[in-house]
């Protein structure tokens, strides 16, 4: 699947969702769901301190495409991490440059990037990008 | 409740309070971060700037001597709001963290030398914790801090025992903004003065939720910002005994502050303009002094009273849900509660809130010192004020109740 694929999946699957409270009872059921981090990359180098939660994002290079995991102690921001994982991880370092996150805001949840929630996922989009780019550059 | 008050007759002059948030009455509990301005606060800043405006002090022309006298009958308001003994005691700054780094650095460069230390709490904001390190850094001074017990309140026989030959000044929250614990400010004051140590009390909290008067505090300097009042954003106030600020350095130069100017030697206003260099807040100040004129109207004990009504009452119900967690249950308490529910994060709690239409703060609060010593990242923090009523706790408590079945 490509992430545009992965991104109007979620995006249908979010339709169906007519209040919000609906909205994050899945997001949170997301984020009860999403693997740990294994604890050994819970590491000072991959945290994000956002001012209202934190994220750890660590990344892993598999046959040529980067494998993402991440976790935070929020679990409506790890909803939103399993989310950005589904979409993101597994792709070329190329195509994950490319890539245009438009499902986060077709869902309704762009108040959780903006710079003003300080809680991690803004930084940990552009972390993802960061990794992409250093991943490219090695091969 | 039991007041006096005409709660429905108050919110009516707050025009914000009838407004909604994503279809839903606003219910505003995060006043401990900043209240809401009546009516009257705005048109006086109105006021100033349709009929009145002119830079003070400088002109003899017409509007400048109004405007100059606005702003001189501002700080004798200021002056008898907290009972000062003299109006060039009341230093008008940005707010409360200008007016401590004003401390730090004008009584910090004077009287402090490198092993000598300045005494804080367990539980003060970072205004009343950076300046202090920033002198560190500079002078080596040493900062101790006063622990508080699992009630969220000061260990008093730690804070006697911190006292040492070495201490310069005691600087204290009069109110935690995480806690709500009202502080013995004047038997600190007291045991301070018994060892010839001034004390500077941090009043941001307090101004506006209970009767001040310095003079029988016998404070040597309280601090407050007239956000947190029902004023304008971007004024406060500096209360100094005159006896020390006349023997304190200016904290910045500029126009206004000085007597003469030469390039060789510069000599300085009297009280309280050098403390006051550039352009003051003139529009603030009246503003600020129409807000204090606002909260006299209805008495700052009547005020205060009827927030602690809200406070039980909020707190009562509040503890009825299953695994709430209260941070800091003084027997002195005003109406600020801290809490979490289980181990609900404060920010899925916090962000969930704001959907029902509910403004509370989340996280640390600018103290996660405190929040270190309690074990914790953040709290949901309701901070009320004497608009907020009954059934707005309701519906806190309901929401609350709400969202952590969501976990
Ligand atoms: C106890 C206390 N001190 C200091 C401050 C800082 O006030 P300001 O940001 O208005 O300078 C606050 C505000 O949050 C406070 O609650």
């Amino acid at each position: 699947m490509t992430i545009n694929e992965a991104q109007d999946q979620v995006i249908e699957e979010f339709s169906e969702f007519s209040d919000w409270m609906d909205k994050y009872a899945y997001l949170i059921d997301l984020g009860n769901s999403l693997d740990p981090i294994d604890e050994k990359a819970k590491i000072p180098q991959n945290l994000i301190e956002g001012c209202q939660s934190r994220v750890w994002l660590d990344a892993e290079e598999q046959g040529g495409k980067i494998v993402f995991t991440a976790e935070s102690d929020a679990v409506i921001v790890k909803g939103i991490i399993s989310l950005l994982i589904r979409v993101m991880s597994g792709h070329t370092p190329d195509e994950i440059l490319e890539a245009d996150l438009y499902f986060i805001d077709q869902i309704g949840l762009k108040e959780h990037l903006s710079p003003t929630r300080a809680n991690g996922l803004l930084s940990m989009v552009k972390q993802i990008k960061l990794y992409a780019l250093a991943f490219k550059a090695k091969s | 409740m039991d007041t006096t008050l005409d709660i429905a007759a108050i919110r009516a002059d707050f025009p914000i309070l009838s407004r909604t948030v994503y279809d839903r009455p606003l219910v505003y509990f995060d006043n401990a971060a900043t209240s809401q301005k009546p009516r009257c606060v705005v048109e006086a800043i109105e006021k100033v700037y349709y009929s009145q405006n002119a830079n003070i002090h400088r002109g003899v022309h017409y509007l400048s001597q109004v405007a100059t006298e606005a702003h001189e009958e501002a700080r004798q308001t200021v002056q008898a709001f907290i009972n000062a003994a003299e109006s060039r005691e009341i230093i008008f700054t940005r707010g409360t963290t200008e007016a401590i780094n004003l401390i730090a650095t004008s009584f910090g460069e004077t009287f402090c030398n490198e092993g000598d230390e300045i005494l804080i709490t367990g539980m003060e904001h970072h205004a009343n914790i950076v300046p202090w390190q920033l002198l560190r850094d500079r002078k080596g001074i040493v900062l101790k801090v006063v622990p508080f017990n699992e009630r969220g309140e000061l260990d008093m026989e730690a804070f006697s025992k911190s006292i040492s030959p070495k201490t310069k000044l005691v600087s204290v929250a009069h109110i935690s903004n995480v806690l709500g614990t009202v502080n013995p400010v004047a038997k600190i004051i007291a045991e301070a003065h018994a060892h010839n140590i001034p004390v500077l009390v941090d009043g941001a909290q307090a101004v506006s939720h209970m009767p001040v008067d310095v003079q029988a505090l016998d404070a040597d300097f309280y601090v407050f910002s007239g956000h947190k009042m029902y004023g304008p954003n971007g004024i406060g106030v500096l209360y100094g005994k005159e006896k020390w600020l006349e023997q304190l350095p200016p904290y910045h130069g500029g126009g206004e502050m000085i007597a003469t100017v030469t390039y060789e030697k510069t000599t300085y206003a009297e009280l309280p303009f050098k403390f006051e260099a550039g352009t003051p807040d003139y529009v603030g100040s009246v503003a600020l002094a129409e807000a204090i004129r606002y909260m006299q109207k209805f008495g700052l004990k009547a005020i205060g009273d009827y927030e602690h009504q809200l406070l039980q009452y909020a707190t009562e119900q509040l503890m009825k849900i299953d695994g709430m967690r209260i941070f800091g249950t003084a027997v002195e308490k005003a109406s600020v509660i801290s809490f979490l529910v289980r181990d609900i994060h404060h920010f899925d709690m916090g962000t969930l809130l704001d959907k029902l239409g509910i403004a509370v703060r989340t996280g640390h609060h600018c103290a996660m010192p405190l929040m270190h010593t309690l074990g914790i990242e953040g709290t949901i923090r309701a901070s009320f004020a004497f608009y907020n009523t009954k059934e707005e706790i309701d519906a806190l408590v309901a929401a609350v109740d709400r969202v952590q079945k969501m976990f």
